[in-house]
């Protein structure tokens, strides 16, 4: 009995995986993009054909050739390796804060769309607050004040997204609140924490996967941001918005591929997760496409 | 009008809990500096007493509370504190490069609309066609575009390569003279002078950060454009107007491209958030000298209440921005007077 009626949604939504999968393949696209870059985090230092932190005076400043893909840098540090490296590093923190962010702002926005009444006030004020700095803005004021680290700029990237899950959880579990099958579960004798994490909130994973994939990829371009301005992240490590940065000052004598490639990498980065945010909401939501 | 008036004050009441919200976290970030901030300002070469004589005149030996409103005393004078890098006022410091940072910003925002607008109402109006897939593939590539990152590849492009650009060291040659202050924007200042050259020395460094700006704020513009459009010409008004044999040019300019406009510009103010923060390294690339730049350098020296005024700045412009889209918006829009 009850597995009739749970694989028969499965296979459906399957289905309907795979139907948007073949109208759309850039999705699909999307996917194999992913996997790259998750290979790269997670195998990158067992790749690298050099050591990323030795360096190398007698071929410093090379350009790309077969022995040095992205060339070498000012210490002859081979980039190819720098780039691969630095994969799992902008991936942890990206990815850290964005759950840092899912989790804080489901628990705030489910109390705020559950409760109402002041906790709703008082926790829309705060995230109204936050929405009111340039976000960017907000995050090199926090690492500023809380100390230049890796972990304050993964606190303070998870800081300024928070109000984005908040607020898409507290309008999805507002509507539901009264619903029949809330009101059921409630009076079957559950706590209200129960009916709310059990039955009403799963209902708000469809738009908040979007919206993770979306922040991913903000999330790292706004950690490579903080990086190239000389917060978090420090030399010698290897991170893309450093080796950008570092890259800089190379740029006005012709040495482009120091910036260039870390640069790529980046954009890859953000742009399969923009493209699967995008495919994802087609999945999820197909009046929503533009 | 007077109804009018009243929701204008209406909406200026609703933005001041929000400035209320900005001073306090402005504060707490203040207060948050790792470590012992007296030890910290009273410099290396401190003892205890001078340690103490520095907590004792910051007021950090008061309670939270009374320090809050001796920071909003100050604040309400103006007064934002020294910065220890420059040794200048950081109120005064702010208001000399503000204009710099508003001439780029403004100059960039004027480019990116002037291309995302008939980029968008395009696309919407000839659903399917290269337009309408240039504009996807813009809009989705430019949201993935480090600014940093395209600034440094204009630089390389039209700098190193093709040699068109001048070298990325700010507002103006060192062979040319700032123009005689009175705005403090370049291009309006040098043109005001009458100084020509001056003008186009001016123009030719401000291209490649703005337009590495504009390159940043063209998608979500023409993405919003779009959108509105596409809403706006499936309406019925539209279509009745349709019907009754108005022009194309008519209906698409008069009628639906003036009621497309009104989301177009509550985006804009989201837009310039981005763009103030995108301003920070825009800045430091193209050596640009406003108070993005003075920020990230205050921020290498840990000048901290440098960096709390500009976060707190950037805030209430960003507030003050807001505020005037919206009374824009009550002006604009017509149904919102007839309905109080």
């Amino acid at each position: 009995m009850a597995d009739t009626t749970l694989t028969h949604p499965a296979a459906t939504s399957l289905r309907h995986v795979a139907y948007v999968l073949r109208s759309n393949p850039v999705t699909g696209v999307a996917f194999a993009m992913l996997a790259v870059i998750l290979a790269a985090a997670l195998l990158g230092p067992a790749l690298a054909p050099y050591d990323p932190y030795a360096s190398d005076a007698a071929h410093a400043l090379e350009p790309p050739s077969w022995r040095h893909w992205f060339g070498t840098d000012n210490l002859g540090r081979d980039v190819f390796s720098r780039v691969l490296v630095a994969t799992r590093l902008d991936l942890a923190i990206s990815v850290s804060a964005v759950v840092l962010s899912f989790v804080v702002g489901s628990a705030l926005g489910s109390a705020a769309g559950y409760w109402g009444g002041w906790t709703d006030r008082v926790l829309s004020r705060m995230f109204d607050t936050i929405m009111a700095f340039p976000l960017f803005v907000l995050a090199m004021g926090i690492v500023a004040a809380l100390g230049n680290t890796v972990e304050n700029v993964v606190y303070a990237t998870a800081v300024i997204n928070v109000p984005f899950y908040a607020r898409l959880v507290r309008a999805e579990v507002n509507i539901r609140r009264e619903s029949g099958f809330a009101l059921a579960a409630r009076l079957s004798g559950n706590a209200d924490w129960r009916v709310l994490a059990f039955h009403i909130f799963p209902n708000a994973l469809p738009p908040m996967m979007v919206q993770v994939s979306l922040n991913l990829g903000w999330a790292i371009l706004n950690a490579a941001g903080l990086s190239f301005i000389g917060l978090g992240v420090r030399p010698p490590t290897a991170e893309w918005g450093i080796m950008v940065a570092e890259g800089a000052n190379f740029i006005v004598s012709g040495e482009w591929w120091l910036a260039v490639f870390p640069g790529l990498a980046l954009m890859f980065a953000v742009f399969t997760f923009n493209l699967l945010g995008d495919g994802l909401r087609d999945m999820v939501d197909p009046r929503m496409r533009t | 009008m007077a109804g009018r008036a009243r929701i204008i004050a209406s909406r200026v009441a609703q933005a001041l809990p929000v400035v209320v919200g900005v001073v306090i976290v402005t504060f707490l970030l203040t207060r948050a500096l790792p470590g012992d901030p007296a030890a910290y300002f009273a410099g290396p070469a401190a003892n205890e007493t001078s340690i103490a004589q520095i907590r004792a005149a910051l007021g950090l030996d008061k309670s939270l509370p009374e320090q809050f409103a001796i920071y909003v005393w100050h604040l309400l004078q103006g007064d934002l504190g020294q910065s220890i890098s420059t040794g200048q006022p950081v109120l005064e410091e702010l208001v000399r490069r503000l204009p710099a940072s508003l001439e780029l910003t403004l100059t960039a925002l004027l480019l990116s609309c002037s291309i995302a607008l008939p980029l968008g109402v395009l696309a919407a109006t000839r659903p399917g066609s290269w337009v309408d897939h240039l504009c996807r593939v813009l809009v989705t590539a430019g949201v993935s575009l480090p600014t940093f990152f395209t600034g440094l590849a204009l630089v390389y492009v039209f700098y190193y390569l093709l040699g068109l650009a001048p070298s990325p060291i700010g507002r103006l040659d060192f062979v040319y003279l700032d123009p005689p202050r009175i705005t403090g924007f370049f291009l309006i200042d040098a043109a005001l002078a009458g100084d020509w050259e001056t003008w186009a020395a001016a123009a030719r460094q401000i291209v490649l950060p703005a337009v590495t700006l504009a390159m940043f704020t063209l998608a979500p513009i023409s993405r919003i454009t779009r959108a509105s459009m596409l809403q706006a010409l499936s309406s019925d008004f539209i279509r009745t107007a349709r019907a009754a044999g108005l022009t194309r040019a008519t209906v698409v300019y008069r009628y639906a491209f003036r009621n497309a406009m009104l989301p177009v510009l509550t985006t804009l103010g989201m837009v310039f958030s981005f763009t103030l923060g995108a301003n920070v390294l825009v800045e430091k690339v193209f050596a640009w000298p406003g108070i993005g730049s003075f920020a990230v350098d205050a921020l290498v020296v840990s000048d901290y209440a440098a960096v709390q005024g500009f976060v707190l700045a950037m805030a209430l412009l960003f507030v003050v921005l807001n505020l005037a889209i919206d009374i824009a918006y009550t002006l604009v829009d017509p149904r919102i007077g007839f309905e109080s």
